[in-house]
């Protein structure tokens, strides 16, 4: 067994000119939750959308368990299974119901039968609060109700690992915290977490690791009192001075 | 990539007129011409039974096969053109240079001489029937129109989407098939509702190969009767109410669809 299950390797990612990411280095233990922090266009989500490929590095390795994403001969779809993502903007199937999004992955990658794949889905529903919702299309919910029908939909397919890209950015303030408790409760129960976020109470309730970054570089990592109590790096000062 | 849904919006060329919506006299344009139109129509024949009763008489065959070869042409153009869309979209360089050479060559020859390649020169080497030929090459012609539609559809589904069920393990051609296509119907069905208008309308060139449309009856009747005047009045005054009435229709489903928004 892999010693982390997420370890990211010198990884570096340009977008022509623009050095996005910088000879990251970050290892993450199974059942984790590693909060990641800095200014707009820092490479924080760059650096989430390396872990299950939607961006591919220029350079450097990651591996999720002992499956090297960045190794062109691994299935990349098999550690998709394995690897939830969360975004910003919800991206729910807007022609599906809160149900059928659910449904959608497990019937159509797991090849799991219609029955047991509702069956999942109502659970994921019920655990997210949003058991009468299930027959609701995206557009008829809240962003707060949005949210937690896409991460229900991510947990569907049983990861070990759950991103979480600016969950909570998008939410108007009343919403905020119906996401946050679910990714708690998920904190909570082991699952390993990676997510970009400024939530400082979730912060502070679940997260076991900080990491600043700027400029696509990682700055400074340490558990939350160390970065925000005590930041040895003075750009950390003063972003959290900004973000307070 | 907080990208923000854009109202996805195709604009087409050569649809009919689309009734505007916030013209609500009831001496819109629209109304005017419709109805003037269709009481024209029914007064005719009755101030004046012969010819335009007889002309009306024998008229309806030619356009039950207007409406044959346009429906079954729209049908087909719809097949070729989600493929040609997704050609045009490939990441595969052949099967993309195809699609785009394909609708780079119809763009470029006109319809009429599209059908007459196809029924006289390609008649050489296989002679299909006049309606199949004519079928042929609507469908020919319409498919590149529509796969253009298609693209713009698909364009429009935003990236987010694809993302998502990229991330759920989902591979490029199911995302396609279950998450993106079943999500552009809603967008280009104003615009197919415009190409099959105008479709419509272009029908009216497969007269040529003697199938016997609605221009084509018109035509058989004059040359018998010589009453040229009275009989391509009552043609034009047919396309038009046909033309206007499914303008309303494709302007009525736009509103409905908008004010659906996201369902
Ligand atoms: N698809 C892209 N093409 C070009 N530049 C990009 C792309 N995605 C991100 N960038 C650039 O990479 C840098 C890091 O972006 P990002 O990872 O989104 O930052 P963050 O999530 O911290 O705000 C920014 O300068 C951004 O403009
Ligand atoms: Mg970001």
């Amino acid at each position: 067994m892999a010693e982390y299950r997420i370890q990211i390797k010198d990884a570096s990612k340009n977008y022509g000119k623009v050095e996005a990411l910088k000879n990251a280095n970050l290892n993450i233990g199974a059942g984790e939750v590693v909060l990641v922090i800095g200014p707009s266009g820092s490479g924080k989500s760059t650096m989430l959308r390396c872990v299950n490929k939607l961006e591919t590095l220029s350079s450097g390795d990651i591996w999720v368990d002992d499956d090297c994403v960045t190794d062109p001969k691994s299935d990349i779809r098999k550690i998709r299974e394995e690897v939830g993502m969360v975004f910003q903007s919800f991206n729910l199937f807007s022609h599906l119901t809160a149900l059928k999004n659910i449904t959608l992955a497990l019937t159509t990658v797991k090849h799991t039968s219609s029955e047991e794949a509702e069956k999942i889905g109502k659970q994921l529903l019920e655990r997210v609060g949003l058991s009468d919702k299930e027959k609701s299309y995206p557009g008829q919910l809240s962003g707060g109700q949005q949210q937690r029908v896409a991460i229900a939909r991510a947990l569907a397919m049983n990861p070990r690992v759950m991103l979480f890209d600016e969950p909570t950015s998008a939410l108007d303030p009343e919403m905020i915290k119906e996401v946050l408790d679910v990714m708690l409760d998920l904190a909570k129960e082991g699952m390993t977490m990676m997510v970009v976020s400024h939530e400082m109470g979730f912060a502070k309730a679940a997260a076991d690791k900080v990491v600043f970054m700027d400029e696509g570089e990682i700055i400074e990592t340490g558990t939350p009192a160390e970065v925000f109590d005590s930041p040895k790096e003075e750009r950390t000062k003063t972003f959290l001075q900004h973000i307070l | 990539m907080a990208e923000i849904d854009k109202e996805a919006r195709i604009e087409v060329t050569d649809g009919a007129l689309i009734p505007d919506s916030a013209e609500k006299s009831i001496f819109s344009a629209w109304n005017i011409s419709f109805f003037g139109a269709l009481i024209i129509l029914i007064i005719l024949p009755i101030v004046s039974p012969d010819p335009y009763k007889e002309i009306l008489l024998f008229i309806p065959d030619g356009v039950a096969k207007t409406f044959q070869v346009t429906v079954l042409s729209i049908i087909f153009a719809l097949v070729v053109g989600l493929f040609a869309g997704l050609g045009r979209l490939s990441r595969v360089k052949i099967i993309n240079r195809i699609a785009t050479i394909y609708v780079e060559v119809v763009r470029g020859i006109p319809l009429l001489v599209q059908l007459f390649y196809i029924y006289y020169a390609l008649g050489k080497l296989v002679q299909l029937p006049r309606m199949t030929s004519a079928i042929i090459a609507m469908t020919f012609c319409y498919g590149a129109y529509m796969g253009e539609i298609f693209r713009a559809g698909i364009q429009g589904v935003p990236q987010g989407q694809m993302e998502a069920a990229l991330a759920l393990g989902m591979t490029r051609s199911q995302a396609i098939w279950k998450v993106i296509i079943p999500q552009t119907f809603k967008i280009i069905l104003p615009p197919v509702g415009n190409e099959f208008i105008a479709l419509l309308k272009d029908s009216s060139l497969v007269s040529i190969l003697a199938v016997s449309d609605l221009l084509r009856r018109g035509r058989e009747y004059a040359s018998t009767t010589f009453m040229y005047f009275e009989t391509y009045t009552i043609v034009a005054l047919i396309y038009l109410v046909i033309t206007l009435f499914l303008s309303r229709i494709v302007a009525y489903m736009e509103k409905r669809l908008k004010i659906n928004g996201r369902v």
